[in-house]
């Protein structure tokens, strides 16, 4: 048995190795280098606390006279501040350190609460069809008349009032992911949707009704796992609208507050000292967050590109 | 006693019909005509009052041209779609109106092979896991050797190797894939398979292995088809009794010898003479004229009487019924009721 098993492993990591997929990606050069940078900014996020020199998240650890530094290779910067210092006299490398790893958080777990509503309501509606179809398409369709930075705002600008600044600091982050996560799922409803109604045809979703089994696993074991390339596109460019979304709500200051900074609020705090010549504060988070933007989305194309059925023959 | 099991009537099609709408909701309904908006559902009628008995250990093939309702009659006793009108009693309960877990027990005696091996088998699940999942899904008792002994059985049955289950379907040929879509229908142990064309998707070579492999399982393990197809060589290896479909009515209805030796309908003639023969240097075919009619618009009267040579103001104004014949066929034409016919 375990014999068997052994072959099974050795033949998943040899199918994946010799795959279309990891052949594309050897011969992309942008996609290897994407997919570089985005590994190295996910790691030094990942690994922030041992990295950064000190915890940004700590008031006593840093010194309002050491306030608005400049990067160290400017000359008239401190060796101990890589990235200069922000207007409270914190360390900017740490704080971007820190401020990704918040931005990622919330990036990936806001597509996560996205993917699981619009997958499953996706589903549903592709599946079921008839009127509860309708129902959930027509609401996809309102939800998506209103833009997502609208119905943030006004969610974010009322909780705030209501619950106070400190009881909304405390909880952001999690207001932040269910937001931009409840607003956004129509992309995946849709998209999955779209992706039912051409599996559902298919005689093996005949036959595994006739096999009796039941919607429920029909769904899952047999429409999913078919429908699952969309789904990875969608997936990587959502996880780079979200933290860009993240980034606008924390700009915007109905965010990360300003002590458990995110790259969005980061850029909003050195925003107010860009014209005293402290251009440090907002412009290298600023590019942090491009870079990474841009290589997610850089990694979303080639994804489009080598799953798209139309462009590609497996 | 032998008698006596081959007069169980296991499958009884009664006044089956299905149509299709075509407008769906109150807009699609309104059409513009000579200057005013009328309301008017059109729907295809797919199926239209069929009727048939299948016998235990009967192989009852269901031939007709393209669109002429067969696949649709095959989805309708699986139970994909439920009839418009009609009933259909299996084993002496009606089984159309049944829905989730009462049809569980039906499933586990009835199955269907598709026609397409490529379509039919998920291509994300090994061969494994896609003859797995139906014995444990109807055998929540069994163990787990139980499940590996079944599996493996099923496929030596087919004449699948147990050692390639660890493979996908995109590494089997098309044959090989309908062996497999066979040997997934038969782990449940049916006792009546429906079959909706499968071999029409195989290459030439390999369609007498697959419906060698179907005779087999009928042998052992006593089988009753449905089979639909539109070879009418392979009826006459495969069938006990034929259905001939027309526009989705039941011309006509024998055992295959009789149909084959003695047909009586118009529109079976024609097929009949329609296939190749070695021996004829020059066929004398029977030369249908004009096309199908759509099934829309279904025509008053018989649905043949637009290309059929006998039709008279009778045929047109009158829809045939099925009248048994002296040698057990029925037949619905009223030219041969009438004798008109030699």
């Amino acid at each position: 048995m375990s014999m068997m098993s052994d072959h099974q492993s050795n033949s998943l990591f040899s199918r994946i190795m010799d795959s279309n997929i990891t052949y594309s990606f050897k011969r992309n050069p942008v996609a290897i280098i994407s997919m570089v940078i985005f590994l190295l900014i996910a790691f030094a996020a990942a690994f922030a606390p041992l990295i950064a020199p000190t915890d940004p998240y700590d008031p006593s650890l840093y010194d309002i006279l050491d306030s608005e530094l400049p990067p160290a290779w400017t000359g008239q910067g401190d060796e101990k501040f890589l990235f200069g210092t922000d207007d409270q006299g914190r360390d900017l490398w740490s704080a971007i350190l820190y401020g990704t790893r918040t931005s990622l958080i919330i990036g990936i777990c806001a597509v996560l609460v996205q993917a699981f509503l619009g997958i499953s309501i996706g589903l549903i509606s592709g599946y079921l069809g008839g009127r509860i179809d309708n129902i959930l398409m027509r609401f996809a369709d309102i939800q998506l008349s209103f833009s997502t930075l609208m119905v943030a705002i006004i969610f974010l600008a009322v909780s705030q009032a209501l619950f106070g600044s400190d009881t909304f600091n405390k909880y952001a982050l999690f207001m932040l992911v269910g937001v931009i996560g409840i607003a956004e799922w129509p992309q995946y409803a849709r998209t999955v949707r779209a992706t039912v109604l051409a599996e559902k045809k298919k005689e093996y979703v005949d036959s595994a009704r006739v096999l009796g089994f039941s919607p429920v696993r029909i769904m899952i074991r047999h429409i999913l796992p078919n429908s699952l390339s969309p789904i990875f596109v969608i997936s990587t460019v959502q996880v780079a609208n979200a933290i860009v979304s993240e980034a606008s709500l924390s700009f915007l200051g109905l965010g990360m507050p300003v002590s458990q900074p995110s790259l969005g609020s980061l850029i909003s705090s050195g925003f107010d000292y860009i014209f005293s010549g402290s251009w440090w504060i907002t412009t290298i988070p600023g590019i942090v967050l491009v870079v990474l933007v841009l290589v997610i989305n850089l990694l979303g194309d080639w994804m489009r590109d080598v799953l798209n059925p139309k462009l590609y023959k497996g | 006693m032998k008698q006596d099991m081959s007069n169980h009537v296991l499958l009884e099609l009664e006044n089956l019909s299905k149509s299709f709408d075509l407008d769906h909701g109150f807009l699609d309904t309104l059409k513009f005509k000579k200057g005013r908006i009328v309301s008017e559902k059109r729907s295809v009628h797919a199926v239209n009052n069929v009727s048939l008995k299948i016998h235990k250990g009967e192989a009852l093939c269901v031939v007709g041209e393209s669109g002429c309702g067969k696949s649709t009659v095959a989805r309708l006793v699986a139970g994909l779609i439920s009839p418009t009108k009609g009933a259909i009693h299996y084993d002496g309960q009606r089984i159309d109106a049944l829905k989730g877990k009462d049809l569980l027990p039906l499933r586990k005696r009835m199955q269907m092979i598709f026609q397409n091996p490529y379509a039919s088998l998920n291509p994300r699940m090994t061969i494994q896991q896609a003859l797995e999942e139906p014995v444990r899904h109807h055998n929540p008792s069994f163990s787990r050797d139980d499940v590996q002994d079944k599996v493996a059985n099923v496929m030596r049955s087919v004449g699948v190797d147990p050692s390639w289950a660890a493979r996908y379907p995109h590494e089997f040929s098309g044959g090989q894939r309908q062996r497999i879509a066979i040997a997934r229908a038969l782990t449940v142990d049916p006792e009546f398979v429906i079959a909706d064309e499968p071999i029409s998707a195989l290459d030439v070579s390999i369609q007498a292995q697959v419906l060698n492999l179907m005779l087999e399982a009928k042998e052992e393990r006593g089988l009753t088809y449905l089979f639909i197809t539109h070879d009418l060589s392979v009826v006459q290896h495969f069938g006990t009794r034929v259905a001939v479909l027309y526009l989705g009515s039941v011309c006509e209805y024998a055992d295959t010898a009789t149909l084959f030796s003695n047909p009586k309908h118009p529109y079976t003639r024609a097929l009949l003479s329609a296939v190749p023969q070695l021996s004829d240097d020059k066929p004398n075919h029977i030369r249908l004229k004009g096309e199908i009619p759509t099934p829309i618009n279904l025509p008053k009267g018989c649905p043949f009487q637009s290309r059929c040579s006998y039709s008279n103001p009778r045929c047109s104004a009158e829809l045939p019924v099925a009248i048994e014949q002296a040698d057990g066929s029925v037949v619905a034409c009223h030219a041969v009721e009438e004798g008109r016919i030699d």
